[in-house]
């Protein structure tokens, strides 16, 4: 974007003329569906000329305050249920600027589909839009610095605009026959080659891997510096596109049920460690949320367990500071999320004290009595807590225009269906957990009499037990996920005791570090 | 990144020979080389070799276009995922198979025989394994790979167990069996004792699994990463 002080700002448009009797008339009749969305009321007027301004400034602060205070406000008091002006109308307000047009038309299909319902052909032009924006991202032709909120949030829209066109075009039976006929038309609207492609071809061109990898060697500075690139003169977008696109990759591999490519695809990002994923805290939740969805389906429940113990306790550390966000009903939503699929990770691998107690107490509270049904094998408990917490699935082929059925659901019916018969294979887990407790060695036969079995079933479950308590690791390592362990010697289970020893280096970490933090805040104090 | 240094190479070689792998890596969407992947199924059967995230790669292609997909493909897809437990492919698969085909042959006997080996319902499985030849007799080296999966649960679980135990686990008896614990005794450390009443018991050999106390010394340890964390204070 050529910054040109000239060309902006300064009076009313004539062709506005009418603009009082107009305000008017729709003070009147909020409702009125054929508002006349080329008027430009002067708030919006200022909004974008000032955006513009702060864009070609690079001032990310100004811009930042912008997007996401002042669109929020303005959306809530004046577009609260129809579109913001078009960008033909505001263009003359910012030079025609181009790639400006492209960013408000960003924000402007954004709200549509957060306040109204988008309708066919909106979804094939926000499409187009995105696909014109990121193509001038990719060729490298923009110099701005954009706050990295918005960028994650064009990733994340960008993801959601793909899943709810997936989940809309599934519906076959309510379409006319000329969205069949769009549809059918512009099969590569929001294709799902084309999606993957461009959050791939935003990953190789920023060379964002690359650059992580440097990070970590300390040759960049990329993660120090939240990814913006203030000194060099350079621009934020790519490179921080490019980043989000891992977790975005992460997210379309789940939603297509294809948890390890999703896994594998967030290997640069490492979630234990502070990044420039975690200052955004949408894209952090989200990060996690799909990495703990993933492990759970893994079986690796250790992880997801340790994953979502941590946000958990971000979350609600920092609740209250996000109750202003716009996100915050999000914020909400997933937090309920992530404590179902606790639950039912705890319920399948019961390592509670890998949870912290803050955590612990709102999971009983909130989970408590799920819990206690999902340990007797409640599977309708299972199903409703796993189709609560799971991510909205989607069938990515284009349906079959003669055969008009709905399909929406098929691709979550699937995932569900193959998690209960995981569940089913563990059913018989939780009651050897729990004599095994009781014990430190027991007969085979004993064992099988109190568990009403017969002693070649016994030996099975507990083979079972070992086989869904071991996993893989990424190096082909035999990682442990159980709680109670133990070995058979002959015809004798041999219960481990599993009393916890003292991690006293942990301990006199933790507080070295606090007592560090105290002095530090100490030393500033001024007497 | 992967593409670049791919592309980089042809400089030096005349013909790049590029692995399937290197290929998947640099175009996991792609729909053009799913004629190539479906040659690559067929290869690892024949060479005994596998890769997961290839045949991830193929059935993500036949998801985003199912007219594609080859059913007898995807079933020997599924047999290689089975033949690679403890690993968890054999669901990381069917997570991407339609629902629909999920229903029919052969897909519900995979389904079936995979339930087994997940309950560690080992005669079960061996019984229907038997029944379906013609479904797994086409993927050499299988009867192997899940004696060794049950050989893996044995040794997480077992130090010494009674021989019939390991006989319906890895599906042999009599003569076979011996000739199997010989190998084993000579090789790999296993041992076999005599038990009172006749029989034997089969002795394996010591894992952090079957001997738990094999493990302490890595639970006392802090690792690395948490002491980095006190660097800052010590400089």
């Amino acid at each position: 974007m050529a910054y040109d002080s000239s060309s902006y700002g300064g009076g009313y448009d004539d062709s506005f003329e009418q603009r009082p009797e107009f305000k008017n008339a729709r003070d009147l009749e909020q409702q009125e569906p054929d508002y006349d969305t080329n008027f430009v009321p002067d708030v919006v007027k200022s909004f974008v000329v000032y955006l513009y301004r702060y864009i070609r400034e690079k001032n990310v602060y100004e811009i930042l305050q912008m997007y996401e205070i002042s669109f929020q406000k303005l959306s809530e008091r004046m577009f609260k249920q129809s579109p913001w002006p078009v960008v033909e109308a505001i263009a003359p307000y910012v030079d025609n600027d181009h790639v400006f047009c492209l960013l408000y038309r960003e924000l402007w299909f954004r709200h549509v589909y957060a306040r109204l319902t988008p309708t066919l052909t909106q979804r094939m032009e926000s499409w187009d839009n995105y696909c014109s924006l990121f193509q001038i991202i990719l060729h490298g032709n923009v110099n701005m610095q954009l706050p990295n909120q918005w960028l994650w949030d064009m990733i994340d829209e960008f993801i959601y605009q793909f899943q709810s066109y997936c989940q809309y075009r599934a519906k076959l039976k309510t379409k006319t026959d000329q969205e069949l006929a769009l549809l059918r038309q512009y099969a590569e609207v929001w294709n799902v080659v084309g999606v993957l492609n461009y959050l791939q071809a935003l990953i190789e061109k920023s060379n964002i891997i690359q650059i992580l990898e440097d990070d970590k060697d300390g040759s960049t500075n990329f993660t120090a510096q939240n990814g913006y690139d203030f000194q060099g003169g350079g621009s934020n977008v790519l490179k921080v596109l490019g980043y989000f696109s891992i977790v975005g990759l992460l997210r379309v591999h789940c939603l297509l049920g294809d948890y390890y490519s999703g896994l594998k695809c967030l290997v640069p990002i490492d979630i234990h460690q502070h990044g420039v994923y975690s200052n955004v805290v949408g894209c952090q939740i989200t990060t996690v949320y799909y990495y703990v969805f993933a492990n759970l389906m893994l079986r690796r429940y250790v992880e997801a367990i340790k994953a979502c113990n941590q946000i958990l306790l971000i979350i609600h550390k920092t609740k209250q500071d996000h109750q202003a966000s716009s996100q915050f009903q999000q914020i909400l939503k997933k937090n309920e999320q992530l404590y179902a699929l606790l639950a039912i990770c705890l319920s399948l691998c019961p390592q509670g004290k890998l949870v912290e107690e803050n955590v612990n107490s709102q999971l009983r509270e909130k989970q408590g009595e799920k819990m206690l049904r999902m340990q007797r094998n409640d599977e309708a408990v299972f199903d409703e807590l796993f189709s609560f917490a799971c991510p909205k699935f989607i069938t990515p082929s284009p349906p079959n225009y003669d055969e008009l059925v709905n399909y929406n659901q098929d691709a979550y019916r699937l995932q569900l269906k193959l998690f209960l018969s995981e569940v089913r294979q563990q059913q018989l887990l939780s009651s050897i957990r729990s004599y095994l407790k009781l014990y430190s060695a027991i007969p085979i036969s004993k064992l099988a009499s109190f568990m009403d079995v017969d002693e070649p079933t016994l030996r099975m479950a507990l083979l079972t037990y070992k086989h869904k308590t071991h996993v893989l690791d990424y190096d082909g390592r035999i990682i442990s996920n159980a709680d109670v362990e133990f070995y058979i010697d002959k015809d004798v289970v041999q219960i481990v005791d599993s009393k916890v020893t003292k991690r006293f280096g942990d301990y006199f970490i933790k507080h070295i570090l606090k007592f560090e933090e105290l002095v530090g805040v100490l030393e500033s104090v001024q007497l | 990144m992967q593409r670049d240094r791919v592309a980089a190479t042809p400089e030096r070689e005349v013909t790049p020979q590029y692995t399937m792998e290197q290929i998947v890596a640099v175009n996991p969407y792609n729909p053009d080389i799913l004629p190539d992947l479906e040659a690559y199924v067929q290869e690892q059967v024949n060479s005994q070799t596998y890769s997961l995230d290839a045949n991830l790669c193929l059935l993500r292609l036949y998801q985003f276009e199912p007219s594609r997909m080859n059913i007898q493909i995807v079933a020997r897809i599924l047999v290689k995922a089975l033949m690679a437990l403890p690993a968890p492919d054999f669901n990381l698969c069917m997570f991407l198979i339609p629902e629909k085909l999920q229903m029919e042959d052969p897909f519900l006997t995979l389904i079936t025989l995979a339930h087994f080996l997940e309950t560690a319902r080992f005669r079960e499985f061996w019984d229907e394994a038997a029944r379906n030849r013609h479904i797994l007799e086409v993927v050499p080296g299988f009867e192997q790979a899940i004696q060794g999966f049950a050989l893996h649960v044995l040794s997480l679980s077992y130090q010494r167990l009674p021989r019939p135990v390991l006989a319906e686990a890895i599906n042999m008896e009599g003569l076979s069996l011996d000739k199997f614990l010989e190998h084993q005794i000579a090789s790999n450390g296993w041992s076999v004792e005599k038990v009172s009443g006749g029989g034997q018991l089969v002795v394996l050999p010591p894992n952090e699994h079957n001997y738990p106390e094999l493990k302490k010394s890595i639970v006392d340890s802090i690792p690395l990463e948490h002491v980095s964390k006190l660097f800052p204070i010590l400089t």
